[in-house]
């Protein structure tokens, strides 16, 4: 883009003033990694193929300090999460937009690791990006990047997926282990080096989606990514959304021993932690044990585990039964979980 | 994991319970210091299987709960001041003062850092070089060492743009005043294991021989807790108080006195002001006059606003375990932990915090 070597250029205010230098970046490094036929012609806006269904679009932003951890990056997270947003709604995903919105000095070795990963995630989950935008803001206006992407998927007419339809008697299935997202970054942010190999469990389900609502038609009720704010947020919203209750059992819970020891030292609980290749899945009572079973016999779901069940009582409420024959109410997460100061 | 695991194993648990129940044998009054026993007593659901005639209040033993108003004000105008920048343990950014939080001062622009060590902060004052960094050090005898060995740090490496403002504080000081007001009637104390780490179980001899009063040194885990609750239980039933230290694997008689060295080393005891408890003497530490250079009330000329505490709140109340969380007209109402009005709502250790998040009445 200039005659310096790559690893010494940055973002300048430049890149994002439409003229040259951002015809250079789109030409060189964005339709580099991200060409696909509708991206190339570079319109105003992408004109997609229709086919029969319900139009699924969701849109994400992803601030994420560190842009790099264990198991992935920004623009891994923002595919994969959009992705995932999709496919809890039984949708299949077409393709994506990209916003970026870079902050002047941004290493271009850093942008470009990025567009490379985001440029993976798509061919690996086989959802494009056909649109986007790039925005310079000066330095100190933002946190060296910031990712949007939305998504369009098309939902076929047999499905219909809602926190609503949850029902009593309903069993709560977690496809894997708790927190490994949100313990990775917390533990990055704190300097904290954990033994093992803790990494984000960022992934797109898609596949994984498609395949349980294929193999057992109409008995999967509700589908949850619990991103931000953990399972604990996600069923709270469930059971909101249903008007019953959730009952859980703490000893069922799969937490990775890593991802507990972590959350003893700083203080937080792995119900509240982010996870970005996980699902919740609310399934009638009979087909779920065979449920478990096809779950578990996938990359995306050997840890999947029942953790609880739907049962009427109060609206909106989430208890857990502990391990010592006690229980306790699950509330929703309240603000970004801190450190302690014990 | 090795030194959890086994303590919270059901066949372990189960005859604690049983035992427990078998425990009490009149109505029995407890008080549970520390703000991480509150919470890992409601964590572990203990509450909803207490015998018929125990009864547990929760103490002053969080230090964000007990920050007074006036101390989060003078914080936050401290935020505001050019030049200053703070960092600070995370449950004090959402604490309330009279005007706003930290969360509102970073808002408008001040420069607040969250850190997980006070040794962290040192690393920021050595990355901004044109700042004040003032970490803000709030907490027990738990904190303090570290706070100590931080500003020992700095004098050592010269790092002349850091300070701390230093509000910490000692926990038997308002544990004497509380077990003075006549109407407690606490029989039993379940004593903190980090505080206690340091200081020893055997601080707490004087309050068995002045008030009689049952005491159990215990750790986090479940089996620990029952544990803890069983031997104050029978401590009171036979009438025979004492201190008994079940915590052994982290605390001693005598306590850590390396750390107690560096906190006599940097700190001198303090009047201080207790949110809901009121000034007690000597029950502060303030930096010594050798490091003055590293106090920022020194330092910065800091007077510490005259505040009232928030109108309509009773955390002073729930603080003396006068009273519970739902009595208080505010709670869940007004104050939630999305917009707290006292202390004991913002921190996660608070007890109207436990209250709200973990219920009380499943």
């Amino acid at each position: 883009m200039t005659n310096e070597p790559v690893s010494d250029q940055v973002i300048l205010l430049d890149h994002g003033s439409g003229g040259l230098a951002s015809q250079q970046l789109i030409g060189e490094l964005f339709l580099k990694y991200l060409d696909n036929p509708i991206l190339r012609g570079l319109e105003d806006s992408a004109v997609v193929d229709n086919r029969p269904g319900r139009l699924a679009f969701t849109t994400d932003s992803y601030v994420v300090d560190p842009i790099f951890f264990p198991g992935g990056d920004i623009g891994k997270l923002a595919v994969h999460g959009t992705i995932n947003d999709l496919a809890m709604r039984g949708a299949e995903p077409i393709c994506l937009s990209l916003g970026l919105i870079l902050e002047e000095g941004l290493p271009l070795t850093d942008l470009e690791t990025i567009i490379s990963s985001i440029s993976e995630a798509c061919k690996q989950s086989g959802v494009p990006i056909v649109t986007g935008d790039t925005k310079v803001v000066p330095r100190g206006k933002a946190d060296k990047i910031f990712i949007n992407t939305s998504g369009v998927g098309i939902v076929p007419e047999t499905i219909s997926l809602s926190s609503r339809q949850a029902a009593v008697g309903d069993k709560v299935i977690l496809s894997g282990t708790m927190g490994d997202h949100g313990i990775t970054i917390m533990t990055r942010r704190a300097g904290i080096a954990l033994q093992g190999n803790l990494q984000s469990d960022t992934m797109p389900l898609h596949r994984l989606v498609a395949r349980l609502l294929a193999e057992f038609p109409g008995s999967v009720h509700t589908l949850r990514d619990p991103t931000r704010g953990g399972v604990a947020t996600s069923l709270n919203e469930i059971a909101a959304a249903s008007g019953l209750s959730i009952q859980l059992d703490e000893k069922s819970l799969p937490v990775r021993p890593e991802v507990r020891a972590a959350c003893e030292i700083l203080g937080l609980e792995a119900l509240y932690l982010a996870n970005e290749g996980k699902l919740l899945a609310v399934v009638a009572p009979e087909p779920a044990p065979a449920l478990l079973s096809l779950l578990k016999a996938t990359p995306e779901g050997q840890d999947a585990a029942i953790i609880g069940t739907v049962v009427a009582g109060t609206a909106g409420r989430v208890v857990i039964n502990t391990p010592i024959g006690g229980s306790r109410v699950v509330s929703p997460l309240h603000g970004e979980p801190l450190p302690r100061i014990c | 994991m090795r030194h959890v695991d086994e303590y919270r194993d059901q066949a372990l648990i189960e005859p604690l319970i049983a035992e427990l129940h078998r425990s009490v044998q009149k109505p029995v009054r407890l008080m549970e210091v520390c703000g991480t026993h509150t919470m890992a007593i409601f964590r572990s659901g203990i509450r909803s299987i207490l015998p018929a005639g125990m009864e547990i209040v929760s103490g002053p033993g969080c230090p964000v709960c007990v920050t007074s108003a006036a101390h989060m004000d003078a914080f936050i105008d401290l935020a505001d001041r050019d030049a200053v920048r703070l960092a600070i343990f995370g449950d004090l950014f959402r604490v309330p003062g009279s005007r706003g939080s930290l969360a509102h001062a970073s808002s408008r622009g001040a420069k607040i850092d969250v850190v997980y060590s006070s040794m962290d902060a040192l690393d920021i004052a050595r990355n901004h070089p044109d700042d004040l960094v003032v970490f803000l050090g709030v907490g027990f005898e738990t904190t303090t060492p570290g706070i100590a060995a931080t500003i020992l740090a700095a004098h050592r490496q010269r790092i002349d743009n850091f300070c701390v403002f230093s509000t910490h504080k000692v926990i038997p000081g308002p544990l004497d005043v509380l077990m003075q007001d006549p109407e407690l009637r606490i029989n039993g104390l379940l004593c903190p294991g980090h505080v206690s780490a340091i200081i020893g179980a055997g601080a707490y001899q004087p309050f068995v021989d002045r008030y009689r009063l049952a005491c159990v040194v215990a750790g986090f885990e479940p089996a620990d807790l029952l544990n803890g609750l069983i031997r104050l239980a029978r401590q009171i039933a036979q009438d025979r108080p004492a201190v008994d230290n079940i915590y052994t694997r982290v605390v001693s008689w005598e306590g850590n006195r390396r750390a107690r060295e560096l906190v006599d080393t940097v700190f001198e005891p303090a009047d201080m002001e207790w949110r809901g408890l009121g000034p007690i003497p000597g029950s502060g530490l303030k930096i010594k006059q050798a490091y003055h250079h590293y106090d920022a009330e020194q330092r910065l000329e800091i007077v510490i606003p005259d505040v009232p505490e928030a109108k309509g709140c009773i955390c002073g109340q729930i603080l003396k375990g006068q009273t519970t969380p739902p009595r208080c007209p505010l709670f869940g109402k007004r104050c939630t932990p999305a917009h707290p009005i006292g202390p004991c709502m913002v921190s996660s250790e608070g007890t109207c915090a436990a209250f709200f998040k973990y219920g009380a009445d499943t």
